[in-house]
């Protein structure tokens, strides 16, 4: 607790809580080509290494453009056999399936996930798991009911969608990409990202264990080269990616001509708008989870926060004392509020922008406390003093770094909140229901929070607008991206 | 009829006040954590009794039980204090003398607290006449539905002023509040009308004390500490009845005003069958093993 109300005389400390459940681990992972698990046909692999340690979990295979090519094929196969032809109905009962395996499953694979990306467990366990099964009940009960989604069309499947994740959120990613495309009764190639192969390869256990018919969902690992091959593939007729809005660019690039359908989730600088009259302690707990969840790798994180003057030092104040509260640490321990950097190479690019931020005049502050030995860290920190030319208020952190800014007006708000080449998401703070709602309608951004911040749920649609990319996932919006 | 405050007091947004009182509850606390966490709960325990069957027998089986709540080798510390009706003060009194344990009465006409104000104030004097040390007393949640707050203030200075040298708690009932705002505003006006303690509710309707509505007073003690040095204590009372609530109510003091809170002095649980649980998982942490309930003295 902050030292302002703190005696350290009476603390008491929480004792070390580490999950300890035994996970199916293995040393190497195969490819997902038609229901099987096959070496890469270059015999390469990578590592894939915990963020928090920095040692090496398991060997993953690095597919190339032959086994992108088997992967496409094999959808194509299942697309134009068992699973084009099974009635919708059936189709749904297979999705429930999966996601009654993957509840069945979720403490297991939030271990996994949380020991090869880094994230808390109490944040796999809690959010993570919980919205992957999520997604696939919700789209589950979609497949037989799409007409009732589209009045006065007869929606049809599009074919093989290749798909390209991010690691920030490997199997939720995962969930939002392959759930609504088979509920629309495509059939899939995933790749997932390079850091965080695993937990979609125990996924894949899920789906022959499911029974699901071969070819249904592919799953090739590898890095850009492997993810090129995929969304270049002739065979695909559908190329979904989150990500970098620079590797958003090249996608969009290379697929203009081409017939193939193309929905983009990109990059993001959301503002956090915090007005006088906002409830401030639910205030201050919405900006904290808005940049430190997932150690502020999250496309849609409240990287920016647009605070009134008039309440400026007291809210810094507050988020100060705040900061102080927040457990950084193992992430398999069930206390930690802020886990591991993803990467290394994420970890220098959040240190090359934050000492931007320090060059260019604004003022850092972060929590004290050790950060542990070895592995990716870096603490929760935010910058006051921020103006709207620095870089850290105009280019994506992808890390847990805020940046303060100050409006006076509503119209001030709006305008600042707007500077932006992005459009993803942004927050509204104020007791005033009038004011949420005409300001949320004045911002660019596909997805606006009310006195909240990153809520999910399969039922709403997530997405863009600008750099941030096109097309919505979630909800009946998101069927769309799956069907003609 | 409306009080000015000595700052604004900040408006609560219900949904995320509950969030992060449910995020209180997501702690893991083991071992060591759990062993004292376990025992500062005992010695926070406002050992209570408050029917109206209540007899010297009663009193004297709880002031027993506060001293010495369970056998010497679970080295459990005794409660913070035992609270009866004013009618049970003396008796109280007699049975804790040499234990250092204060008698806490509930006074001014509670649990409604709607009797005439010259009797609430003798309500509080004669219990304290009686040798009560700590008086909890009830606001008049009338007065404060109508709007008129400078009367709740004034009657909380009289109460004040009436308990002398014992420590005063105000219980404002918040379950006939039912607004976290109205929580947040009552809480400033009994602190700055001079409570040394801020307590949710009588225990004598549901709701009573929950996650949420302690945390809005805790989060206006911290408020208040900040801004002038002084420190308050809180006090969420009925409803809590098993050990993995008390830990979480912990958690939560630690967390929102920080370890400083974290004594008798500052933070007290309401309840009386708290107690047994909180024995039964001191004693599996003790021996190994959980034990039947059937070998613990109840309360």
């Amino acid at each position: 607790m902050s030292s302002d109300t703190s005696s350290p005389a009476a603390a008491w400390d929480y004792a070390p809580a580490p999950e300890t459940m035994p996970v199916p681990l293995r040393k190497h992972y195969g490819l997902f080509i038609n229901g099987e698990f096959r070496e890469a046909a270059s015999g390469k692999t990578f590592p894939s290494i915990n963020p928090a340690t920095g040692k090496k979990l398991a060997q993953i295979q690095q597919a190339d453009v032959a086994d992108v090519d088997l992967a496409v094929r094999s959808a194509r196969r299942a697309y134009e056999g068992a699973w084009g032809k099974m009635p919708p109905l059936e189709r749904g009962k297979y999705l429930y399936r999966i996601a009654r395996l993957i509840q069945e499953k979720s403490r297991e694979l939030a271990v996994l996930e949380t020991m090869d990306g880094g994230k808390p467990i109490k944040e796999s366990r809690d959010i993570d798991l919980p919205l992957v099964a999520a997604h696939f009940f919700y789209y589950a009960g979609w497949a037989d009911k799409l007409a009732y989604a589209m009045p006065g069309r007869t929606p049809q499947s599009l074919g093989v969608a290749g798909q390209v994740i991010p690691w920030n959120f490997p199997l939720l990613m995962a969930a939002w990409k392959i759930a609504p495309a088979l509920a629309c009764g495509n059939t899939v190639v995933l790749k997932p990202a390079e850091t965080t192969s695993i937990t979609a390869l125990h996924l894949a256990q899920i789906f022959q264990e499911a029974e699901l018919p071969p070819g249904v969902v592919n799953i090739v690992t590898g890095a850009g080269e492997t993810g090129a091959a995929l969304v270049g593939h002739p065979g695909v007729a559908k190329v979904a990616f989150t990500g970098s809005t620079s590797v958003g660019k090249q996608i969009a690039k290379s697929l203009a001509g081409s017939k193939k359908k193309l929905t983009l989730e990109l990059g993001g600088k959301a503002a956090n708008i915090v007005f006088a009259d906002a409830p401030i302690d639910q205030a201050v707990e919405g900006v904290i989870n808005g940049i430190y969840f997932n150690q502020g790798q999250v496309c849609c994180a409240g990287s920016r926060l647009l605070v009134q003057e008039s309440i400026h030092d007291e809210f810094v104040a507050r988020l100060g004392r705040r900061l102080e509260t927040l457990r950084v640490g193992d992430p398999l321990d069930k206390n930690t509020d802020v886990g591991a950097i993803n990467s290394a190479a994420q970890l220098r690019r959040i240190e090359a922008l934050v000492a931007s931020g320090v060059e260019e005049g604004a003022e850092l502050h972060q929590s004290a406390g050790p950060l542990p030995e070895g592995g990716f860290w870096h603490r929760p920190a935010f910058f006051t003093g921020v103006s709207s030319s620095h870089r850290i208020a105009r280019e994506e952190i992808f890390g847990p770094v805020l940046s303060v800014l100050t409006f006076r007006t509503p119209a001030e708000a709006v305008t600042r909140a707007n500077d932006t080449c992005y459009g993803l998401s942004a927050g509204v703070w104020t007791d005033k229901g009038s004011k949420a709602l005409a300001i949320a309608a004045q911002i660019k951004a596909g997805v606006i929070w009310a006195n909240t911040f990153n809520k999910f749920d399969p039922t709403s649609a997530f997405g863009g607008y600008q750099e941030s990319g096109f097309g919505r996932e979630g909800g009946i919006a998101g069927l769309r991206s799956y069907l003609k | 009829m409306a009080l000015t405050l000595q700052y604004p007091v900040p408006t609560v947004d219900a949904v995320g006040l509950t969030e992060r009182a449910a995020s209180f509850t997501k702690r893991s606390i083991k071992n060591e954590a759990k062993a004292t966490g376990l025992r500062l709960a005992v010695s926070m325990m406002d050992l209570t009794t408050l029917e109206g069957a209540d007899t010297k027998g009663k009193v004297t089986h709880l002031s027993r039980k506060a001293r010495q709540p369970m056998a010497a080798r679970f080295a459990c510390p005794p409660c913070a204090a035992v609270c009866v009706y004013p009618n049970q003060v003396a008796h109280a009194v007699a049975e804790l003398a040499g234990s250092g344990i204060p008698v806490a009465s509930v006074a001014t006409g509670f649990p409604s607290g709607q009797y005439p104000l010259a009797l609430r104030l003798a309500d509080v004097r004669a219990a304290v006449g009686e040798g009560a040390a700590e008086i909890d007393m009830v606001i008049n949640r009338g007065t404060f539905l109508e709007g008129d707050e400078t009367r709740v203030s004034d009657e909380i200075a009289a109460v004040k002023e009436a308990c002398g040298e014992a420590h005063l708690k105000v219980i404002f009932e918040t379950g006939e509040l039912q607004t976290y705002d109205s929580v947040r505003r009552v809480s400033q006006i009994a602190i700055e009308a001079g409570a040394d303690f801020i307590k949710t509710s009588t225990g004598k309707i549901t709701p009573a004390a929950t996650l949420p509505v302690t945390l809005v007073l805790l989060e206006t003690v911290r408020d208040h500490f900040l801004a002038t040095g002084k420190r308050i204590g809180v006090k969420p009372a009925g409803g809590i009845r098993t050990a993995k609530e008390a830990l979480q109510y912990l958690v939560m003091v630690k967390e929102t005003v920080g370890d400083a809170w974290l004594t008798p002095d500052l933070f007290r649980f309401g309840a009386s069958s708290l107690l047994s649980d909180v024995e039964l998982q001191i004693a599996k942490l003790v021996d190994g093993g959980y034990q039947s309930p059937d070998y613990f003295s109840k309360a």
